[in-house]
């Protein structure tokens, strides 16, 4: 009896009937990722909150990782599968390494791969329950593309996931441009990041920024944003309507 | 009928802290079969290697079987290596079980050691399989009560006792409020001297929010306190 194997790919399982093997739900869960474009490469910003259900139960996640030497993945879902995207990529990036040929998986062949794998486990019903954000850089071309669960995938100057797409890609179509700095693309992303705090609430006030460039990954340190609430509206809400809220 | 058919089901209130120098696991003691408290004084702390223990909660049985099916790999994995089992191999390959039977399995874990290479260490293995390094893990249904008494409690390189203490003192007002925690407070302390197990039974926990001073009857209190002690 092997419980080491996941009980799809191995027919020597606990339980071998086909319908039991379905993920039906998610436990501790990631919240928005945001992906843009700038200058020198790729900037990547999410928070480190881990939500079981309604309690933001872990509040130091890394929900973004480097993957070989040219891409960065941020994920929002499910964080266990989440880690085990990370194995997976971990052998592709083992075995492109071991060919000792010259050559690296870039941004572009990593998010192919997700795509992939997102899209067979949704056909079988029994997905990878993640939105994924890569970017990355390879000789000097920038690249920045999403997959969700159900396998849907696209590239694009500016992406988000979850409640980012609702929040921040209106935020972004309208400032975003061609050739953002460095710090213009922080402020940028930082905005959006407010934006999810007051707004999102599963969102935690603990983030970090990665850059991807040419040169290879940072991921910043974990940081906290300052909130307003200095609106008078907000000292006396109720005022003409008492009873409202 | 639905009540008398009801699984084991380990309600209780798991907590692992790392200290300056070790680990000091807790637990409550309270095993219910829906209502029934089928077990008062269970052990939910379990042994997977000489160095590395593990907290048990969800299911009785899932939580059971998984830790025979690691202690069996460590002990394994042991032999071949040549030396102490690693408290990260340790969670990891509660992780590998608990993530590839995630459909089937409802067990929330918390494994605790020490090994010469990390020191103290505590990892987390909620539902799903994620594993999370932490300085202090709580879990189990009792562990609602204590966010945010450990939002305010803890603190970085605590000693052996204050961690004790703390550990104690938490599981304790968890078993206060949390219906399916109770019993007595179990405890293990892992460090580089090895391990150490404490049993503080309900009588020598502090006292909380409307609880009283435990009486052998009514008529100790009758007898020995001034006139007028039944009130109409």
């Amino acid at each position: 009896m092997n419980l080491m194997d996941s009980t799809h790919s191995n027919p020597m399982s606990l339980c071998s009937q086909a319908d039991s093997q379905r993920t039906l739900y998610p436990y501790v869960t990631g919240t928005s990722v945001i992906g843009v474009k700038y200058k020198d490469g790729i900037l990547m910003a999410a928070d480190m909150g881990g939500s079981y259900g309604s309690t933001l139960r872990y509040k130091s996640v890394e929900r973004m990782k480097p993957i070989g030497k040219h891409s960065l993945l941020g994920a929002s879902g499910e964080i266990s599968d989440f880690q085990e995207i990370l194995r997976y990529l971990d052998e592709l990036i083992l075995y492109d390494n071991m060919w000792d040929d010259g050559n690296s998986l870039g941004p572009k062949e990593v998010h192919s791969y997700l795509t992939r794998v997102m899209y067979n486990r949704r056909n079988k019903f029994n997905p990878l329950w993640n939105s994924l954000v890569l970017g990355g850089v390879k000789n000097g071309q920038k690249y920045l593309g999403t997959v969700s669960m159900i396998g849907v995938h696209f590239e694009d100057n500016h992406v988000a996931t979850g409640f980012g797409n609702h929040l921040a890609r209106p935020i972004l179509r309208d400032e975003w441009h061609e050739d953002l700095s460095f710090e213009d693309g922080v402020k940028l992303l930082e905005k959006c990041m407010r934006v999810l705090l007051y707004r999102d609430r599963s969102a935690v006030n603990k983030l970090q920024i990665a850059k991807i460039t040419e040169e290879g990954v940072t991921i910043s340190q974990p940081y906290s944003l300052k909130t307003f609430w200095g609106f008078s509206a907000f000292q006396n809400p109720t005022v003409g309507a008492e009873g409202s809220w | 009928m639905d009540h008398l058919n009801q699984p084991h089901s380990m309600g209780t209130t798991i907590i692992g802290v790392t200290y300056n120098g070790g680990v000091v696991l807790g637990a409550d003691s309270r095993t219910s079969t829906g209502v029934y408290v089928a077990n008062r004084a269970s052990d939910k702390i379990t042994q997977l290697t000489d160095n590395v223990y593990l907290c048990r909660s969800g299911s009785a049985a899932d939580s059971q079987i998984l830790s025979d099916y690691v202690r069996y790999y460590l002990h394994q994995h042991t032999i071949q290596l040549g030396q102490p089992a690693t408290v990260k191999v340790a969670a990891n390959l509660v992780r590998l079980i608990s993530y590839n039977n995630k459909n089937m399995l409802q067990t929330g874990l918390i494994v605790g050691g020490w090994d010469k290479h990390e020191g103290g260490k505590i990892y987390g293995v909620p539902l799903g399989g994620t594993i999370l390094e932490q300085p202090f893990a709580i879990g189990g249904s009792g562990s609602s009560y204590l966010y945010g008494f450990f939002d305010q409690e803890w603190k970085e390189g605590m000693t052996k006792d204050e961690a004790e203490k703390l550990v104690v003192k938490a599981v304790s007002l968890a078993i206060a409020r949390d219906g399916a925690s109770g019993g007595v407070v179990r405890t293990v302390t892992i460090n580089s001297e090895g391990v150490t197990k404490n049993f503080y039974p309900g009588d020598t926990l502090p006292l909380w929010h409307e609880e009283l001073e435990p009486q052998n009857s009514l008529l100790d209190i009758l007898s020995s306190s001034s006139p007028e002690p039944m009130v109409s």
